[in-house]
Order: C-alpha cells, then structure tokens, then sequence
C-alpha cells in the first residue's frame, strides 16, 4: 500500500534530525495557525497563491530563497561546527553517515533552492517594469514556475522527516548515486526535487526570452535596454539551453536507478564518466545562469547610485553576451583530473582563461562608471562595492584553477570550497541582496532601514572573509572538501577562525531579519511617495511605489536609453496633461500553478517512495488539471478607464 | 521590432499561412520518412554509406519543420527566432561534439581495468 514507506523513515534514533524536523513543523504550525486565526486565508489565497501577477510572483521567489537560506545556512554551521571540533582523534558531534547528508543538502539547497528563486525572483520583479509593459508574455505559466520551484523545495525538506537525503554530494555523481551504492530513497528525494524545480526554471526561461525578445515599450530598441534585461535575457538563454540537459541527465540516471538501465553502471557497459560530462555540461551555464542577473543588479545600482550612465554600456552587452556563449565552452575544468589528455585538458583550461577576459571588461566598465560621479554610498551600493573587491580574487583563484597542472594539485581540496563560495558568495549573493535593497522600496512602497542594512552588510562581508580565507591556506595544506574529521591537529586553529567567521556570517543574517522587522515596524515613517527614492534612470522608478497591478496606466515612449532619467531630464512628468485613459486587460488569476505543484508533490513523494497507485493519481491529476485549464473560457479582467483615471488623480494629488 | 503592446500582454506569433504550406510540408516530410525506411532497408547502397544518408535525411527532415511548420524564414520579421535556432543548434553541437571529444580522449588514456591487472602481473 505505501510501497517502502513505513515507521522505520522517521528517523526517532536520532535526536539532531529529530529536533530539527519537529522545530520545523512547530514553526510551519505556528505560521498556519496566525493564518487561520486572522482570517488571512482569503486574502493569501486570492491575492498571493493564485496570483499571476510578476511583481507578486517575485515577491515570492525572493522570499521563498531567503527562508531556504536560513535552511542552507543552519546545514553550514553544522558542517563548520563539526570540523572546529572534530580534530586529533576526534569524531564531533556528526556521525559520517549524517554529515554525507548535511554537505549534499546544503550545496543543493543553496544552488537550486535560494540562489536561483532569488535570481529569478529579481528577474520576475524587475525586468517587465523596466521594460516598460504590463506582465510576462505567459502570466500563468510564470505561476505555474514558481509553483513547481516551491514544489521542489517541500520534497527536498520532507526528506529531513520521512527518509533521509542523499549522501553523495550536491551532484549525485554515479556509480555511488547508483542504486547498488545508495539503496534508500536519499537520491530519489534529490532526483524528483530536482526535476520537477527543474522544469519550472526551465518554464521559466522561456517565459522571460519571450518577454524581452517580444514585449518591450514602444521605442525600446534592443540598444536602449536596460543593462539588467540584457543579462537576465542572456541568463534565460542559457537557462532554456542547458537545462534539458540537466533534465536529460537526471532522466538517465531515474533510469538506471528504477527501470534496471545501464547508462552510468560500472557494469554492462555503463559508463559514470558519462554523467559527469553531462553533468557539468548544464553545471557551468547554470553558474552563469546565476552570476550574469547578478552583474546586471550591480550594474543598475552603479549606475544609479553614481548619478550618471553606465561606462561603456555597448561593451557591456557584449561582455554578457561573449560570457554566454563561452560558458558553454568550458566545462571540462570540473573534471580536469578525470583522465583526459594534455591536448583535451589545455584546450578546456585556456577557454576557462579566456573568460575572465569579458569579466574583466565589465569590471573596468563599473569602475569608469563610478570614476568622476557622485557617488552616493548607500547600502546597495556597498554590497556592489563588496562584491567588487570580493569577486576579482575570487576570480583570480579560478584562472589559477583553470591551470590543468593546478588544478591537480588544488582538485577537491578546500581551495576549491573557498574559490566557489568567493564567487558565488561574493557575486550571486551580495549581487540578490543589492537587489532586494535596491527593489524593496518600488515593491512595497518604503525603503528599508540603512543603518541595520549597512551593519548586516559590514557583517557579511567580514564574515565572508572570515569563514573562507582560511579554507584557501588549508586547501594547499591538504585539507579536501567533504571531509567529517582529520587527524591534523595543526588544522585546527584555523577550523576555528573559519568557525568564528560562520557566526559574523550569521549575525548579518540575523541583522537582515531585524532591518526588515524594523523597517515594516515603522514604514509610515519611511514611506516612498515620490516612487523614486534613489533617483533612479530606468522605467521602473517612474511609476508608484508599490506599482499597481497593470504597472503603467500609460504606456511609455521611449526616447533613448536611460528612459526615465532621460524623461526627467525634460521634466516631462509635471508637464504632462491629463491623458485619455484607456481599458487595461489583465491575466485573470488563477489556481492552476497551485494545483500542478500539488499533484507534482504527490507524484514525486509517490516516485520516491514507490507508492504507485499515488503516482498514478498524481500524473492524472496533473494532466486533468492541465486540460481543465486548457478549455477556459475566460482568462482576462478589464481594469476601466475610469479605475485608472481616477487612481492616478488620487496619486497626483497626495 | 518592438511588438507594441497596447493591450498588456498578448501572446506573440504571426497568422497562420495557407493550408497549401503546410500540405507541402507534409508531402516533404512523408517523402523523407519513407525514404530514411527505404534506405536502411535496402541493399542498393554501399551498406557503410547508409547512417550517413540516414543523417543526411534527418537532417533534411529537420528542415522541412523548421521552414513549412515553424514559418521560420531569412526575412527580417524573423532574425530573433533564427538566431535562438543558431545558438541552439550551436549549443547542441558543442555538447555532442565536446561529449565525443572528452569521453574518447579519455577512453584512449585510460588504462581498462582488466588490462590493468594483465600488466601488474
């Protein structure tokens, strides 16, 4: 009846599992609980759950990758905690077969769970605004994303109470991930999660190449776009190039691990090589995948906060675009030491150099864009300067990886661990918290608390340096990556400083709770009525803050890149009469994202635990539910003219 | 070619051409099917020439898709969708072609396991 699934999944023997999972479902009560009590009910159903509204939708990735940030983050103490402790002959607190489980979630989590529904989440709030229009070109299939994200997110935290999760690494490398090497549901839990997250992302970017490439504002040409939809379309490029592969790969591997294949096996000519060819061929896009929205962030907020436009915007563009296409050139680096040849393996490591050259250039272009402006040093602005500093040695570690010969040396030591947590620390992270800064006050309507900001920032960045600059020194002493404890005593010391750095880290984390609990606190206090508070350049600070739902109550002309700083510039704005209103027509809401993710939960819990009547039931439910959808009748509100009309006299006049 | 969007979103995409297009397309198609059958069927071809023209025909079906059924043309209406076709089918071609380089490349240096043991011997 409930295939393998029995009492024995709960994990009771295990007092740290335990706890987590009950504070967890206390927490998740709690919250269920305030609902229920408030009656919010309504209106988190009709004006969240099912809303397709981009600005909502953003809102709720954002949100979604910060709370798996804390998860994540919880999984980075432990690993911390247990190396300051577990030295000489000791064990610390983590027994093998845990601590295999903590390292695999949190790279999982931290890379599909916060860093991309932030990314994401960014793209969602700001490209449309910034391109001037009134939603996607698929509202619906934007929800449906998100839906099948959060979807993804529940499996993979489900596998902290029933089961456990895989024990492989972020990657599921085979022959290990292969059934004769993890017989429990471990790499079922990652395999479903993973995929069905996976074809929300990849909805995701056809959605959003669709809407840059198709649906811009009269008058924006692709040489007056903002330089944030430039890389967000390059990283949907990528993103609807790679990820079937990553879908493929996975498929391959539920293959062999349900059906008896032999792609990856050792035996019957499998061939694990294989997988982590394939792997890395989505693996190193999807880093670009992340960093290139990030670039795009820092780039807007420069530009802004340095009160003029962005030095070479063209060479910018073309920066991203050479990253993009050269990204998928590369990924061989990740396996340098798999046993290809010096010919293969030269050719790999001399493209990998060549791509810090367009980053290179992007690099000079933000310090020509801050050179000789007024510079105005608010907390966006220093996580931008953060992520400069930070990112560049960072980078510089990676071509120093990208060296065949080096990287044989420094291959899965903790030289390794620091470079991609200097990257993706430095440019993923820093680069989404410049962008909530940045965008919190156009999709709210107040800006948040500067001071705490800029101590969680000071916090982070002290953190950052803490916690990873001493895993480069015990990557060349030896160190390797996913080790639970080490017989080096002399490593210790530094264990400790890495430890220390951890907490910084957790006290920014901390402080970026409270700046949000203070600035809701007293947000009447800091209320943006202007829509315009960092005197921004492009579309979206020309409109309220918060937005209404259809955005702009007239579509805007575009007269030349940096289209609002050029429309402020002729003071068009208080010199604009009345215009003519007009209807506007909006996606109606709808619940069909939610549904979908729920027949996909069950679908996927029903796979992983080989219940076959409920993964039956769920692939029903699922197609049901997509033909239901695909007959509607009605799918559009009309906003009237006279709606309009009136909400931007109300605006006009406070 | 910035779709001027005076009704929030809408889809994007063109009329649909005459049913005499995609009658063609389908003729060309079936053509081409029947031919890839004919041709893996048959001894009138030199037999290591037949994956290759069974390629060649792939290929060709491919085309007729893309022209008859994706209306994809050179005019300039269309320079998005044939350049995310380009990039693609670039992107496809470097993961087959680095695939096969990186996994034989690395079968040729690798030692096989059971050759491994004869030379410990």
């Amino acid at each position: 009846m409930f295939g393998k699934l029995t009492w024995d999944a709960i994990p009771f023997t295990q007092p740290i599992p335990m706890a987590a999972s009950l504070g967890v479902i206390l927490v998740i009560g709690a919250i269920i609980a305030l609902v229920l009590w408030k009656g919010w009910t309504r209106y988190l159903w009709d004006e969240w759950i099912t809303s397709v509204d981009h600005k909502r939708l953003g809102v709720m990735y954002a949100l979604l990758a910060l709370v798996m940030l804390i998860r994540g983050f919880v999984d980075a103490l432990m690993m911390r905690s247990q190396l300051a402790i577990a030295a000489g002959g000791a064990q610390g607190y983590l027994p093998p077969e845990h601590y295999n489980q903590i390292f695999s979630a949190h790279g999982t989590i931290m890379i599909f769970f916060v860093a991309m529904p932030f990314v994401i989440g960014l793209m969602n709030f700001a490209v449309p605004l910034q391109l001037g229009i009134r939603d996607v070109a698929f509202p619906v299939l934007n929800s449906v994303s998100f839906w099948l994200t959060a979807s993804g997110v529940l499996l993979v935290n489900l596998s902290l109470v029933l089961g456990s999760f895989a024990r492989t690494g972020w990657l599921v490398y085979p022959p290990l991930s292969e059934l004769a090497y993890s017989p429990d549901v471990g790499v079922d839990y990652y395999l479903w999660a993973v995929q069905i997250s996976g074809v929300g992302t990849l909805l995701t970017g056809i959605n959003f190449t669709t809407t840059i490439l198709k649906l811009r504002a009269p008058g924006m040409g692709y040489g007056r776009m903002p330089i944030f939809c430039w890389t967000a379309l390059a990283s949907n490029l990528l993103i609807v190039a790679a990820f079937p592969i990553l879908t493929a790969t996975l498929a391959m591997l539920l293959l062999d691990r349900y059906l008896g294949f032999h792609f990856f096996t050792t035996d019957a000519g499998g061939h694990a090589m294989m997988y982590i060819n394939l792997i890395w061929a989505w693996g190193h896009p999807e880093v670009y995948i992340l960093i290139l929205p990030a670039f795009g962030v820092f780039s807007e907020v420069i530009a802004t906060f340095s009160g003029k436009p962005l030095f070479g915007y063209r060479s910018m563009v073309a920066a991203t675009l050479a990253i993009c296409v050269l990204s998928f050139m590369v990924w061989l680096h990740h396996f340098f030491t798999m046993g290809s040849g010096a010919d293969v393996n030269a050719f790999f490591g001399v493209m990998t150099m060549i791509i810090a050259v367009p980053t290179g250039v992007k690099v000079f272009n933000w310090l020509f864009t801050l050179y000789g402006g007024r510079v105005r040093f608010a907390t966006p602005l220093l996580w931008t300067l953060g992520f400069m500093c930070t990112f560049v040695i960072g980078g510089m570690t990676g071509v120093l990886l990208s060296i065949p010969p080096a990287d044989f040396v420094l291959h899965n030591s903790l030289f390794l661990v620091a470079h991609f947590h200097n990257v993706i620390i430095g440019g993923v992270l820093f680069g989404a918290f410049a962008g909530y800064i940045y965008w919190f006050p156009k999709a709210f309507g107040f800006t948040l608390d500067e001071r705490l900001g800029k101590a969680a920032f000071w916090c982070w960045l002290v953190g950052f340096y803490l916690a990873f600059m001493p895993l480069y020194a015990l990557g060349l002493m030896g160190a390797t990556r996913r080790m639970q404890h080490y017989h080096e005593t002399g490593w210790q010391p530094l264990m400790l400083v890495a430890m220390a750095g951890a907490l910084v880290i957790l006290a920014g984390i901390v402080l970026i709770g409270l700046q949000l609990y203070v600035s809701i606190r007293s947000r009447t206090s800091r209320l943006d009525r202007t829509g315009d508070p960092w005197n921004g350049r492009t579309l979206e600070w020309s409109i309220p803050s918060p937005p209404p739902p259809w955005n702009f109550s007239v579509e805007p002309r575009v007269q030349g890149a940096d289209a609002y700083w050029g429309m402020k510039q002729a003071g068009k704005e208080a010199a604009a009469q009345e215009p003519q209103w007009q209807d506007i027509h909006l996606p109606r809401s709808t619940p069909v994202g939610v549904v979908l993710a729920f027949f996909a939960t069950f679908f996927g819990f029903a796979m992983i635990w080989h219940i076959w009547w409920l993964a039956i039931a769920g692939l029903a439910g699922l197609t049901v539910t997509a033909l239901v959808h695909a007959w509607r009748v009605d799918s559009e509100i009309t906003v009237p003219a006279l709606q309009i009309g009136e909400y931007e006299r109300r605006r006009r006049n406070t | 070619m910035t779709e001027s969007s005076s009704k929030g979103h809408r889809t994007p995409g063109k009329p649909h051409s005459g049913v005499l297009t995609y009658l063609a397309g389908l003729g060309f198609a079936i053509v081409l099917t029947l031919a890839s059958f004919w041709a893996a069927g048959t001894n009138a071809i030199w037999e290591p020439a037949v994956p290759i023209l069974l390629a060649a025909l792939a290929i060709g079906q491919m085309g007729v898709h893309v022209v008859f059924f994706f209306h994809l043309s050179s005019g300039p209406g269309d320079t998005n969708n044939l350049l995310a076709l380009i990039f693609g089918v670039f992107v496809v071609g470097l993961v087959v072609f680095g695939s096969i380089l990186i996994m034989s490349n690395l079968d040729a240096n690798m030692v096989p396991m059971d050759k491994l043991m004869k030379m410990q011997r």
